[in-house]
């Protein structure tokens, strides 16, 4: 038990650095997208929800409970990963001649 | 399924989600980077659902198809104006699916130890966030008062609500069989995210949203410890750390310090309102008087501010920098890291309009350029122009890095009326012997503008 804890420990501390290190250099210029990119993937939450959701002997309350999150993170995840495609699609160094 | 390969599949995914967010450093690269995250997301997702301890599927897809029929319309539809609304909506989104699993977690489980600790985290910050981005979100959006409401001793309401919850949150690591305390902390989480964000203006949004971006990260992580799932642990503290850094870079544009920050200092910019009445006098100019100036003009700075936002003016401000570059002018974007209402919002609005993005520029790069400019245009900017905040230590913003727009040769300034901004500062900027003033609505003087530079070149 003390042990996995202490591993996840290690696991966040590290993954803090990477991430600080990592979103340090994102031009500010994409801070809009990186925030919507960011949030989508941390909408991976409904892994935890799918578990939930659909785990063996799971109680009516476990199940309302995760058939909502799973319903919340899809949105995040679908959305957040459209919308931010969509606003890179938009940052361009030249304009294209008439397309719009 | 094999349960080692599941595990694989989450690893792959882990170190996706990392360059993917690496690859979000320049815009040639960032698409890719969505790519990315993609298929992290779609290994993860499919890992988890071959996993042998899921046995009913019915309801989780059930739940995809629903998420993906509000995502998919939440995605295209809303128009790149609302882009804050739609971001403290996710974050809501976010935490309310952290806070949610907690629960069902703690009622199922009755962890003791290190996972009933995870699970106090998740859920607090979970729900906070929750009703603390909704807030966000009616004020973006402008269903609750943009305004700060304050009322006295809101510090100390909040802190004792704090407090409150994080002792129930003790008691119940301490004695998770209490189930009758989970509903009054979740209750209190719930409360305390409506009051932390009631204070809060619309100039501080950029850095409130980094923030709750930030804790529905880490509600996300608390989520991993509490499930011991460390591909969870790592995506949550990417996010976490990711609205850390925003918010930080917030801060420090706004002269605020973090502590400052976190402990909720918001509404007190608003509340110092203090301009005396005044004898000064300002110029106010037509739309022709402006263009005249402009078509001579061979440097341009605009410096967009979130009244461009409102006035939808995006699509008229490429008309004119089209027109000002066909005669030849060197036209740029001045962007304030706090501009809009989040971070990164200008950038996207003038992206959207097909702007080269290599014609926007921060503040630190621009500065140096103002002196050399022949024409500064403020287009629905305010507080990240005033000289006070270099100059006049008295003033509520002293210190806060700005554009130094006064230092152009001609500063033009559209705004809709002389009130003073959102934040009730004077601006000083306004009574420069060669600040022009156009009042009016941002899109209908940009308009009037393009069209006069139009007949002037007619003419010529």
């Amino acid at each position: 038990m003390l042990k996995d804890l202490e591993v996840g420990l290690y696991v966040f501390m590290l993954a803090t650095f990477v991430g600080l290190e990592v979103i340090r250099r994102v031009s500010p210029l994409l801070h809009t997208p990186l925030m919507s990119l960011t949030n989508a993937i941390s909408a991976i939450a409904v892994v935890g929800a799918i578990s939930i959701t659909g785990a063996q002997g799971a109680t009516t309350l476990s199940k309302t409970l995760g058939f909502i999150a799973v319903t919340a993170s899809t949105i995040n995840v679908v959305s957040g990963f459209l919308i931010t495609d969509r606003m890179l699609k938009m940052f361009r160094t030249r304009k294209p001649g008439q397309a719009k | 399924m094999n349960e080692q390969i599941v595990q694989f599949a989450y690893i792959i995914a882990a170190g996706l989600f990392v360059m993917s967010l690496k690859w979000m450093r320049s815009p040639e690269t960032a698409r890719r980077g969505v790519v990315a995250g993609e298929i992290g997301m779609l290994l993860a997702v499919v890992g988890t659902l071959l996993g042998r301890d899921i046995v009913s599927y019915q309801s989780i897809f059930i739940a995809f198809f629903i998420g993906s029929a509000v995502g998919v319309p939440l995605a295209y539809l809303m128009p790149m104006t609302a882009v804050p609304q739609r971001t403290a909506l996710s974050h809501a989104f976010g935490a309310l699916a952290a806070a949610l699993v907690g629960t069902a977690e703690y009622y199922r489980e009755l962890p003791h130890g290190p996972v009933m600790v995870a699970l106090v985290f998740e859920t607090l910050l979970g729900f906070l966030t929750f009703t603390g981005s909704l807030m966000a979100f009616g004020k973006l959006q402008e269903i609750l008062p943009a305004r700060p409401i304050t009322y006295r001793n809101q510090n100390a309401v909040n802190f004792a609500l704090f407090g409150a919850a994080a002792i129930l949150g003790i008691v119940l690591i301490v004695n998770p069989e209490q189930t009758w305390i989970f509903p009054i902390f979740a209750a209190l989480a719930l409360v305390f995210g409506v009051l932390l964000i009631i204070p809060i203006g619309g100039a501080d949004m950029p850095t409130v949203i980094a923030l709750l971006n930030s804790y529905a990260g880490l509600s996300a992580a608390a989520m991993g410890f509490a499930l011991g799932n460390r591909m969870l642990i790592i995506a949550g503290s990417l996010d976490g750390s990711s609205g850390l850094i925003l918010a930080i870079i917030m801060c420090k544009a706004m002269n605020r310090s973090f502590t400052n920050l976190l402990f909720g200092a918001f509404g007190q910019l608003q509340k110092k309102a203090g301009h005396q009445e005044d004898q000064r006098t300002v110029r106010s100019a037509s739309p022709e008087e402006a263009a005249s100036i402009l078509d001579a003009a061979r440097s341009v700075i605009i410096v967009p501010g979130y009244g461009l936002a409102v006035a939808q003016a995006q699509h008229k401000i490429r008309e004119l920098y089209d027109v000002l570059t066909r005669h030849g002018a060197d036209v740029r974007f001045a962007i304030h890291p706090v501009a809009g209402r989040m971070p990164g919002h200008m950038n996207v609005l003038l992206a959207e309009a097909d702007i080269p993005y290599e014609r926007l520029v921060e503040m630190d790069e621009i500065n140096g350029e103002f002196p050399q400019a022949d024409v500064a245009l403020v287009i629905g900017a305010n507080d990240v122009t005033n000289p006070a905040a270099r100059s006049d230590q008295s003033s509520p913003i002293y210190g806060m890095p700005i554009l130094d727009v006064d230092k152009a040769r001609t500063v033009m300034v559209v705004k809709r009326s002389m009130s003073p901004g959102f934040a009730g500062i004077d601006n000083p900027l306004y009574y420069l012997d060669k600040t022009l003033m156009l009042f009016g609505d941002a899109k209908v003087v940009v308009t009037a503008i393009v069209r006069e530079l139009a007949e002037v070149a007619k003419a010529a």
